[in-house]
């Protein structure tokens, strides 16, 4: 019956399995969703999605896949809609004879197709211009305009209006993993750091376990349970500096909120590629210098290292020594990132820009082979890849 | 039956068509969402609303599955077993029936709510697909089978702090509770305080979403943080221009205690009005 919007979103990566599919048929048959666009949009929403994450994702499925198939029997929404509209707009600037004129060429469904269009191609704020969904602009659509056929999008909501197509309002967007880490989802992010750093603890007696069960085999049976407190050591390095100061301060946040979490953690800054020193105080970065080779002696193989940084510099900066823009390097930093990779098995690099750049920014390519391929983005479907591939046994 | 929310509580369409699909279906129904948002209540009131007896299993991080169908009292046995006592011969004695039993073996088919399922173990989601798919369990002790005799509805709300398990997922209705926007949460104040004065809510909404879109809180405040605030103000008998009046002595919410659960985040919120204050000279 709707094998083909089942298919689409298993396509666009909803993990939607037989056994929901066939929950939903079951709901339809026991008319749940009761013949109605909205209600089958909510029933096949509880059936088929079971993570907030994913919820964006549906959205969008949903809206491509029954685009054309609003107001079914009974219900005429595409009538009252442009009648409220235009009242609204009325109110605010039209007279009498205006109206009738916008009824008389208002094509209501052409104006929500390209309605439906920009709002797919614009996803940031706009103001002005012709051709975007914003505010004061001459476009038909956005607040505040002049276009006397306009479509007004966040200026007023009628909270009596039906809420027709709730699903393109796309209302969880900021919860999609894909988006980068933001103040909403950094909650989300700190659990999967934490679920990390929960990892690999050894184990303990369990006292009460063990008199329970001696008692119920008759012979003394020890139990054990893994410890409570956290085994995980963590190395981070920032690049610090520029372009990623915003990015650093979030991360900083970040990894700060999860610091009880893990048993020993160390942050070190560098600017743009790791060289023979780092630094802990950036405002005293060029008095209290690390050397490198001390942190690689002092903190043992078991450490897990992580780098934050946009990788985006010129090639020169990695690969050739004296390529630094800050100081004469003896050795280049390629070499200086083998050695740390040789002494820590387990590291990765987070990257904030995004994944579909990665390709453009020679240096970004260079230090993605340098690291193995286990560089990540910023967000938080990269950050659940990093920590899998860091809690991995090596 | 339909569930269409209740005078104390309020439900969205999406809400109530995920709670329709759990009760025709008989499929467990699980609930996500920001703390406070009104998931436990939910139980509560679709038990109230369908006029059945609600059955509470809390989850700790210590809980095991297996206490949730029966527990046996290995231990008392064998100190009734060395005391000499008659009841030591039938086991039946010594089996605690859990949450899950007695949901199965009640009269009329309960509401079960297991609370907070991601506090428990990660495989503690896992070790009950059998037995809420089939509504039934074997005890190893007896050797009896449980079967339930009405499937009670099963609503199971998680904070998100551990992954649930696919194939868990795969036998649930899922329903994220999204926080109310304000005409939503009109709805919700005036269904818990009908005499409150209009003025006071619309003033209060406003500084409370004020205080949400503050970035970088540790905690935002949410609903049930909201009414307990209004509870207060009309306590206090606060005046409606209390909370409009942006007085520069006074920099944050009246009684923000109510709002704000942690120390960083008033002092955040001082800063952030100090700063602000400071613009407007």
């Amino acid at each position: 019956m709707f094998t083909n919007f089942f298919l689409n979103l298993r396509d666009h990566g909803v993990p939607v399995s037989l056994r929901e599919y066939l929950t939903l048929m079951e709901g339809m048959q026991a008319g749940i969703a009761n013949h109605s666009l909205e209600d089958f949009y909510y029933l096949s929403r509880a059936t088929l999605v079971k993570n907030e994450s994913n919820l964006d994702k549906f959205d969008q499925v949903f809206g491509h896949c029954f685009k054309g198939l609003e107001a079914p029997e009974g219900q005429d929404l595409t009538s009252e809609i442009p009648e409220d509209w235009l009242r609204k707009m009325a109110e605010k600037f039209l007279s009498p004879e205006e109206m009738a004129k916008i009824e008389a060429m208002g094509d209501w469904d052409k104006l929500m197709e390209t309605l439906k269009k920009r709002l797919e191609e614009q996803d940031s704020r706009h103001q002005g211009g012709s051709k975007w969904i914003g505010t004061a602009g001459t476009s038909p659509f956005g607040a505040y305009g002049y276009n006397p056929e306009g479509v007004r999008i966040g200026q007023k909501e009628s909270r009596h209006r039906r809420a027709v197509k709730v699903w393109d309002k796309r209302e969880f967007r900021n919860l999609d993993d894909n988006v980068e880490l933001g103040t909403r989802n950094i909650k989300v992010a700190l659990k999967r750091l934490r679920n990390f750093a929960r990892q690999g603890a050894a184990e303990e007696l369990d006292l009460d376990d063990t008199i329970r069960s001696t008692a119920k085999q008759g012979y003394l049976d020890i139990k054990m349970v893994p410890e409570r407190h956290n085994a995980i050591k963590v190395l981070i390095f920032f690049d610090i500096g520029g372009s990623m100061d915003p990015h650093i301060k979030l991360c900083e946040e970040l990894f700060s909120a999860a610091r009880s979490e893990f048993k020993h953690m160390e942050y070190f800054y560098f600017h743009n590629c790791l060289y023979e020193g780092v630094w802990q105080d950036n405002s005293r970065r060029h008095q209290n210098r690390l050397s490198t080779y001390d942190i690689l002696h002092k903190y043992p193989h078991d450490y897990k290292v992580i780098f934050v940084g946009d990788a985006s510099m010129s090639p020169y900066e990695i690969v050739y020594p004296g390529g630094s823009v800050e100081h004469w390097n003896e050795e280049s930093g390629e070499v200086w990132m083998k050695r740390v990779l040789d002494v820590y098995q387990s590291a990765i690099w987070l990257n904030p820009t995004k994944e579909s750049h990665w390709d453009y920014t020679h240096s970004i390519s260079l230090m993605r082979e340098l690291m193995d391929d286990r560089m990540y983005p910023l967000t938080i479907g990269g950050m659940e890849q990093a920590m899998k591939e860091l809690s991995r046994k090596k | 039956m339909k569930f269409t929310g209740t005078d104390t509580y309020v439900a969205t369409p999406d809400l109530m068509i995920a709670v329709n699909a759990a009760v025709t279906l008989q499929r467990p129904l699980l609930i996500k969402g920001e703390p406070g948002t009104g998931k436990t209540v939910l139980a509560h009131e679709v038990a109230r609303a369908m006029n059945k007896d609600l059955l509470e299993w809390h989850i700790k991080s210590t809980t095991k599955a297996q206490q949730g169908l029966y527990e046996y009292d290995a231990v008392s046995r064998l100190r009734d077993s060395q005391l000499g006592d008659e009841k030591v011969h039938d086991i039946k004695n010594y089996i605690n029936k859990g949450k899950l039993w007695e949901a199965f073996t009640a009269d009329e088919s309960p509401i079960l709510l297991i609370d907070e399922v991601d506090k428990a173990d990660i495989e503690f989601p896992n070790d009950l697909l059998q037995e809420l798919d089939r509504m039934e369990f074997n005890v190893y002790e007896t050797g009896e089978t449980i079967k339930a005799v009405n499937r009670p509805l099963v609503i199971i709300t998680s904070n998100n702090e551990k992954d649930l398990p696919d194939a868990f997922l795969r036998r649930c209705f899922f329903h994220y509770i999204k926080f109310p926007d304000k005409e939503t949460m009109i709805d919700i104040i005036n269904v818990h305080f009908p005499d409150i004065q209009n003025i006071l809510v619309r003033e209060a909404l406003n500084l409370f979403y004020d205080v949400r879109d503050v970035p970088g809180l540790k905690k935002k405040p949410s609903t049930s943080e909201l009414l307990d605030w209004l509870k207060l103000l009309m306590v206090e008998d606060m005046p409606a221009d209390v909370l409009k009046s942006r007085d520069p002595k006074k920099l944050i919410p009246p009684l923000h205690g109510a709002l704000l659960k942690n120390e960083q985040d008033v002092h955040m919120l001082e800063r952030l009005a100090f700063m602000n204050r400071r613009e407007n000279r």
